[in-house]
Protein backbone atom coordinates (compact mmCIF):
# COMPACT_ATOMS: atom_id res chain seq x y z
CA UNK A 1 0.00 0.00 0.00
CA UNK A 2 1.24 3.45 -0.90
CA UNK A 3 -0.24 6.80 -0.03
CA UNK A 4 1.21 10.00 -1.42
CA UNK A 5 0.50 13.35 0.19
CA UNK A 6 1.56 16.54 -1.54
CA UNK A 7 1.80 19.87 0.27
CA UNK A 8 2.96 23.21 -1.07
CA UNK A 9 5.06 25.76 0.73
CA UNK A 10 6.14 29.12 -0.63
CA UNK A 11 9.39 27.92 -2.20
CA UNK A 12 9.08 24.14 -2.23
CA UNK A 13 6.61 21.30 -2.52
CA UNK A 14 6.76 18.23 -0.32
CA UNK A 15 5.75 14.76 -1.44
CA UNK A 16 5.24 12.48 1.50
CA UNK A 17 5.46 8.76 0.76
CA UNK A 18 3.56 6.62 3.22
CA UNK A 19 3.88 2.85 3.03
CA UNK A 20 5.62 0.79 0.35
CA UNK A 21 6.70 1.53 -3.21
CA UNK A 22 7.01 -1.54 -5.43
CA UNK A 23 6.35 -2.64 -9.01
CA UNK A 24 2.59 -2.44 -8.43
CA UNK A 25 2.45 1.24 -7.57
CA UNK A 26 5.66 3.00 -8.64
CA UNK A 27 3.64 4.61 -11.43
CA UNK A 28 1.81 6.60 -8.74
CA UNK A 29 5.11 8.07 -7.57
CA UNK A 30 6.00 8.85 -11.16
CA UNK A 31 2.67 10.61 -11.73
CA UNK A 32 3.05 12.66 -8.55
CA UNK A 33 6.47 13.90 -9.72
CA UNK A 34 5.26 14.60 -13.26
CA UNK A 35 2.35 16.63 -11.86
CA UNK A 36 4.77 18.82 -9.91
CA UNK A 37 7.06 19.37 -12.88
CA UNK A 38 4.06 20.35 -15.00
CA UNK A 39 3.07 23.02 -12.48
CA UNK A 40 6.59 24.49 -12.63
CA UNK A 41 7.68 23.41 -9.19
CA UNK A 42 11.34 24.33 -8.75
CA UNK A 43 12.06 22.54 -5.50
CA UNK A 44 10.79 19.11 -4.53
CA UNK A 45 11.25 17.60 -1.10
CA UNK A 46 10.48 13.93 -0.67
CA UNK A 47 9.48 13.06 2.87
CA UNK A 48 10.54 9.45 3.35
CA UNK A 49 9.96 9.30 7.10
CA UNK A 50 7.02 6.94 6.64
CA UNK A 51 8.39 5.03 3.68
CA UNK A 52 8.74 1.44 4.84
CA UNK A 53 9.96 -0.14 1.63
CA UNK A 54 11.12 0.77 -1.85
CA UNK A 55 12.09 -1.62 -4.63
CA UNK A 56 13.95 -0.86 -7.84
CA UNK A 57 10.70 0.20 -9.48
CA UNK A 58 10.52 3.18 -7.14
CA UNK A 59 14.25 3.87 -7.18
CA UNK A 60 14.10 3.87 -10.96
CA UNK A 61 11.55 6.68 -10.88
CA UNK A 62 13.98 8.90 -8.99
CA UNK A 63 16.85 7.83 -11.24
CA UNK A 64 14.95 8.68 -14.39
CA UNK A 65 14.57 12.34 -13.36
CA UNK A 66 18.10 13.11 -12.17
CA UNK A 67 19.30 14.32 -15.58
CA UNK A 68 16.12 16.25 -16.40
CA UNK A 69 16.12 17.96 -13.03
CA UNK A 70 19.76 18.97 -13.43
CA UNK A 71 18.98 20.47 -16.84
CA UNK A 72 15.84 22.24 -15.67
CA UNK A 73 17.42 23.34 -12.39
CA UNK A 74 14.80 21.60 -10.33
CA UNK A 75 15.96 20.77 -6.83
CA UNK A 76 15.18 17.35 -5.39
CA UNK A 77 16.02 16.40 -1.83
CA UNK A 78 14.91 13.24 -0.04
CA UNK A 79 14.82 13.25 3.75
CA UNK A 80 13.82 11.14 6.73
CA UNK A 81 14.59 7.70 5.27
CA UNK A 82 14.74 4.93 7.83
CA UNK A 83 17.95 2.92 8.07
CA UNK A 84 16.70 -0.08 6.08
CA UNK A 85 15.43 2.02 3.20
CA UNK A 86 18.51 4.25 3.18
CA UNK A 87 20.68 1.13 2.86
CA UNK A 88 18.87 0.21 -0.35
CA UNK A 89 19.76 3.61 -1.85
CA UNK A 90 23.33 3.01 -0.69
CA UNK A 91 23.66 -0.44 -2.27
CA UNK A 92 23.14 1.19 -5.66
CA UNK A 93 25.19 4.27 -4.84
CA UNK A 94 22.12 6.45 -5.29
CA UNK A 95 23.09 8.36 -2.18
CA UNK A 96 25.92 9.77 -4.34
CA UNK A 97 23.55 10.81 -7.14
CA UNK A 98 20.58 12.08 -5.16
CA UNK A 99 20.68 14.59 -2.35
CA UNK A 100 19.59 12.71 0.77
CA UNK A 101 19.35 14.36 4.17
CA UNK A 102 18.31 13.03 7.53
CA UNK A 103 15.94 15.78 8.62
CA UNK A 104 13.52 18.14 6.95
CA UNK A 105 15.46 21.11 8.32
CA UNK A 106 18.64 19.89 6.64
CA UNK A 107 16.72 19.19 3.44
CA UNK A 108 15.23 22.69 3.29
CA UNK A 109 18.69 24.21 3.75
CA UNK A 110 19.80 22.46 0.55
CA UNK A 111 17.29 24.36 -1.57
CA UNK B 1 15.75 -28.34 8.00
CA UNK B 2 12.70 -26.15 7.56
CA UNK B 3 11.00 -25.60 4.22
CA UNK B 4 8.36 -22.97 3.44
CA UNK B 5 6.40 -22.64 0.22
CA UNK B 6 4.31 -19.97 -1.46
CA UNK B 7 2.38 -20.01 -4.71
CA UNK B 8 2.40 -16.51 -6.11
CA UNK B 9 -0.08 -15.52 -8.81
CA UNK B 10 1.36 -13.28 -11.49
CA UNK B 11 -0.01 -9.90 -10.44
CA UNK B 12 2.23 -7.17 -9.07
CA UNK B 13 -0.32 -6.48 -6.33
CA UNK B 14 0.65 -9.89 -4.89
CA UNK B 15 4.22 -8.81 -4.21
CA UNK B 16 3.24 -7.51 -0.79
CA UNK B 17 2.02 -11.03 0.11
CA UNK B 18 5.41 -12.34 -0.96
CA UNK B 19 7.18 -9.82 1.27
CA UNK B 20 5.01 -10.70 4.26
CA UNK B 21 5.74 -14.40 3.69
CA UNK B 22 9.49 -13.77 3.55
CA UNK B 23 9.63 -11.31 6.43
CA UNK B 24 8.09 -13.88 8.77
CA UNK B 25 10.58 -16.57 7.79
CA UNK B 26 13.60 -14.30 7.88
CA UNK B 27 12.78 -13.02 11.37
CA UNK B 28 13.92 -16.37 12.72
CA UNK B 29 17.36 -16.28 11.18
CA UNK B 30 20.64 -14.81 12.31
CA UNK B 31 20.36 -12.12 9.63
CA UNK B 32 20.23 -8.55 10.90
CA UNK B 33 17.07 -6.53 10.26
CA UNK B 34 18.85 -4.70 7.46
CA UNK B 35 19.93 -7.98 5.85
CA UNK B 36 16.43 -9.44 6.19
CA UNK B 37 15.03 -6.37 4.47
CA UNK B 38 17.57 -6.75 1.66
CA UNK B 39 16.92 -10.44 1.07
CA UNK B 40 13.19 -9.75 0.90
CA UNK B 41 13.93 -7.01 -1.61
CA UNK B 42 16.10 -9.32 -3.75
CA UNK B 43 13.34 -11.96 -3.97
CA UNK B 44 10.76 -9.24 -4.70
CA UNK B 45 12.95 -8.03 -7.57
CA UNK B 46 13.31 -11.49 -9.15
CA UNK B 47 9.59 -12.22 -8.80
CA UNK B 48 8.52 -8.78 -10.06
CA UNK B 49 10.67 -9.36 -13.15
CA UNK B 50 9.10 -12.75 -13.77
CA UNK B 51 5.56 -11.49 -13.20
CA UNK B 52 5.98 -8.54 -15.57
CA UNK B 53 8.40 -9.77 -18.23
CA UNK B 54 7.90 -13.54 -18.36
CA UNK B 55 4.20 -13.74 -17.52
CA UNK B 56 2.85 -10.40 -18.73
CA UNK B 57 1.00 -9.95 -15.43
CA UNK B 58 -1.36 -12.81 -16.29
CA UNK B 59 -3.07 -13.59 -12.98
CA UNK B 60 -3.99 -17.09 -14.19
CA UNK B 61 -0.32 -17.99 -14.13
CA UNK B 62 1.77 -18.47 -11.03
CA UNK B 63 5.30 -18.89 -9.78
CA UNK B 64 6.42 -21.06 -6.92
CA UNK B 65 8.70 -19.88 -4.15
CA UNK B 66 10.31 -22.18 -1.63
CA UNK B 67 12.57 -21.15 1.20
CA UNK B 68 14.87 -23.52 3.03
CA UNK B 69 16.97 -22.80 6.04
CA UNK B 70 19.82 -25.22 6.30
CA UNK B 71 22.81 -25.09 8.50
CA UNK B 72 24.47 -21.77 7.80
CA UNK B 73 22.63 -21.25 4.53
CA UNK B 74 19.38 -19.73 3.38
CA UNK B 75 18.18 -21.02 0.02
CA UNK B 76 15.32 -19.43 -1.89
CA UNK B 77 14.13 -21.27 -4.96
CA UNK B 78 11.89 -19.53 -7.49
CA UNK B 79 10.32 -21.82 -10.07
CA UNK B 80 8.17 -20.91 -13.04
CA UNK B 81 7.30 -22.13 -16.49
CA UNK B 82 7.41 -18.89 -18.45
CA UNK B 83 10.01 -17.73 -20.92
CA UNK B 84 13.20 -18.45 -19.08
CA UNK B 85 15.20 -15.48 -17.90
CA UNK B 86 18.76 -16.44 -17.03
CA UNK B 87 19.72 -13.92 -14.39
CA UNK B 88 23.25 -15.31 -14.16
CA UNK B 89 23.93 -14.59 -17.85
CA UNK B 90 22.33 -11.15 -17.83
CA UNK B 91 24.85 -8.33 -17.95
CA UNK B 92 23.41 -5.55 -15.85
CA UNK B 93 23.86 -1.92 -16.91
CA UNK B 94 26.17 0.51 -15.12
CA UNK B 95 24.38 2.87 -12.75
CA UNK B 96 25.69 5.90 -14.66
CA UNK B 97 24.25 4.44 -17.84
CA UNK B 98 20.82 3.96 -16.25
CA UNK B 99 20.89 7.60 -15.12
CA UNK B 100 21.94 8.89 -18.51
CA UNK B 101 19.38 6.85 -20.40
CA UNK B 102 16.67 8.05 -17.97
CA UNK B 103 15.66 4.44 -17.71
CA UNK B 104 13.27 3.36 -15.03
CA UNK B 105 14.33 -0.27 -15.20
CA UNK B 106 17.59 -2.12 -14.92
CA UNK B 107 18.31 -1.54 -11.26
CA UNK B 108 16.56 -4.61 -9.88
CA UNK B 109 19.05 -7.19 -11.00
CA UNK B 110 21.96 -5.07 -9.80
CA UNK B 111 20.34 -5.16 -6.36
CA UNK B 112 19.83 -8.93 -6.48
CA UNK B 113 23.45 -9.56 -7.41
CA UNK B 114 24.78 -7.21 -4.75
CA UNK B 115 22.55 -8.59 -1.99
CA UNK B 116 22.74 -12.34 -2.52
CA UNK B 117 25.87 -14.44 -1.93
CA UNK B 118 25.24 -16.87 -4.77
CA UNK B 119 22.76 -17.14 -7.65
CA UNK B 120 22.00 -20.18 -9.79
CA UNK B 121 19.69 -20.61 -12.76
CA UNK B 122 18.65 -23.72 -14.59
CA UNK B 123 16.06 -24.70 -17.15
CA UNK B 124 14.75 -28.22 -17.34
CA UNK B 125 12.07 -28.86 -19.93
CA UNK B 126 9.54 -26.07 -19.47
CA UNK B 127 10.59 -25.33 -15.94
CA UNK B 128 12.96 -22.55 -14.94
CA UNK B 129 14.53 -22.47 -11.51
CA UNK B 130 16.35 -19.53 -10.01
CA UNK B 131 18.13 -20.19 -6.70
CA UNK B 132 19.24 -17.39 -4.43
CA UNK B 133 21.57 -18.12 -1.53
CA UNK B 134 22.48 -16.10 1.54
CA UNK B 135 25.04 -17.24 4.05
CA UNK B 136 23.78 -17.32 7.62
CA UNK B 137 26.07 -16.63 10.49
CA UNK B 138 25.95 -19.17 13.27
CA UNK B 139 23.93 -17.84 16.15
Amino acid sequence: MLKIETSKNSNYTTIKLIGEVDASNSVELDEAIVALVETDTKNILVDGSQLEYISSAGLGVFMSYIEDFNEKKIGLVIFGLNEKVFHVFQILGLDQLINIKSSKEDAVMEL
Amino acid sequence: MMKYELKLYCETSRLSDLRNFLNKILQDTSLSEIEQHQVTLAVDEVCANLIIHSHGCNSNESIQISVEKEKGLLKIEITDSGDGFNITEYVEPEIAQVKKAKRKGGLGIILVKKIMDKIEFETSGLQNTCRLFKNLKSK
